[in-house]
């Protein structure tokens, strides 16, 4: 009995181990931007290109950064997600259009609605690196310090904003 | 007909210029070499096994480009590799360096080994405390003496004989 106690424990802690490893995703890289300031960029608008935006405009309100491409698939899903949340006019998400052309990101928000404030053009995909953007769609949610406090890769789902973001930006409104 | 071909051709000059700086990127095979050297220890976060020099998915695309120019503008390579880690975290790094979350995986199968050589000894030990000393007799003793005694090219040579 005893002689087989100790390599079932350790049999047990194994397939414990592997279990826990193979639930994990490993898709989700922690972003090191999560508490730190926004990277600063100046990119022109997707509707008006002869304007600028910048998150140094965003001072002292708290937003949403969704990053997003007519390209994307994952973003469709998504989409219909934040077309509610804009309805429920809770907090501002402004969209950029990351490495895609022009054309294709106006025609998409055509096709699909537009939910966002406002969208940047990154076409190049530069100020995409400095966000540490690896896979589209991926949502930051920034203070009204303009600090990155939560990075959501992936498509946001209605469960992922009410139980996560939501709360996290009433949180920040509140300060 | 020749002005047209003269057209044609004309029309194409752009397209070589094009090319000719596209080329400029990697024009310089010293830089070149560094970039692909210091891309083959970072990962593509696309692609997670595959390395930044050797996959071609967009992003490592640019983020070659990003490097390429960076070492342009007179970067070290560590200032470059502290610049990706900035954005994407150690994730990027195929050689994790050594710190608080990663004293496991740098410090676990030393630990390990340690712990299995420890168990080893201890068993060995136990093992030989629990084998009892053979007392023998003295008829027994004399016995093993002279089969001891014999060597083994006599008794081979013996052996031969009886061949």
């Amino acid at each position: 009995m005893n002689k087989f106690l100790w390599p079932l424990i350790g049999f047990v802690v194994l397939v414990a181990l592997l279990a826990i490893g193979l639930n994990l995703n490993p898709r989700e890289v922690p972003s090191p931007l999560v508490g730190k300031a926004a990277p600063a960029f100046t990119l022109p608008q997707l509707h008006e290109p002869s304007r600028q935006f910048s998150p140094q405009d965003m001072k002292g309100k708290v937003w949403l950064f969704n990053v997003w491409a007519s390209w994307c698939t994952a973003c469709e899903n998504e989409h219909p997600v934040f077309l509610e949340l804009s309805r429920r006019n809770l907090v501002p998400i402004y969209g950029m259009d990351y490495k895609d052309k022009r054309e294709d990101g106006e025609a998409w928000l055509r096709k699909h609605g537009n939910p966002y404030t406002l969208v940047v053009s990154d076409a190049e995909g530069r100020v995409g690196i400095d966000y540490g953007v690896y896979g589209v769609p991926e949502t930051y949610v920034i203070d009204k310090q303009g600090v990155i406090q939560h990075k959501h890769i992936g498509a946001v789902t209605p469960k992922i904003l009410d139980e996560t973001i939501l709360p996290l930006v009433k949180e920040l409104q509140a300060k | 007909m020749k002005k047209c071909l003269l057209m044609l051709l004309l029309s194409l000059l752009p397209v070589f210029s094009y090319a000719g700086e596209a080329k400029d990127m990697a024009a310089d095979p010293v830089l070149e070499k560094r970039m692909i050297g210091l891309a083959e220890n970072l990962r593509c976060l696309v692609c997670q096994n595959e390395s930044l020099a050797s996959s071609h998915a967009d992003l490592a695309e640019d983020l070659r480009r990003e490097v390429r120019e960076q070492m342009q503008k007179g970067l070290s390579d560590q200032e470059i590799i502290d610049y990706l880690v900035s954005r994407y975290g150690d994730f990027v790094l195929y050689d994790p360096p050594v710190k608080k979350a990663t004293l496991v995986l740098w410090y676990g199968p030393f630990a390990l080994l340690l712990a299995g050589a420890g168990m080893l000894i201890y068993q060995l030990r136990k093992r030989k405390s629990q084998v009892p000393e053979a007392e023998l007799s003295d008829a027994e003793a004399q016995r093993a003496a002279s089969l001891l005694d014999e060597t083994p090219d006599s008794s081979d040579q013996s052996k031969d004989k009886q061949a």
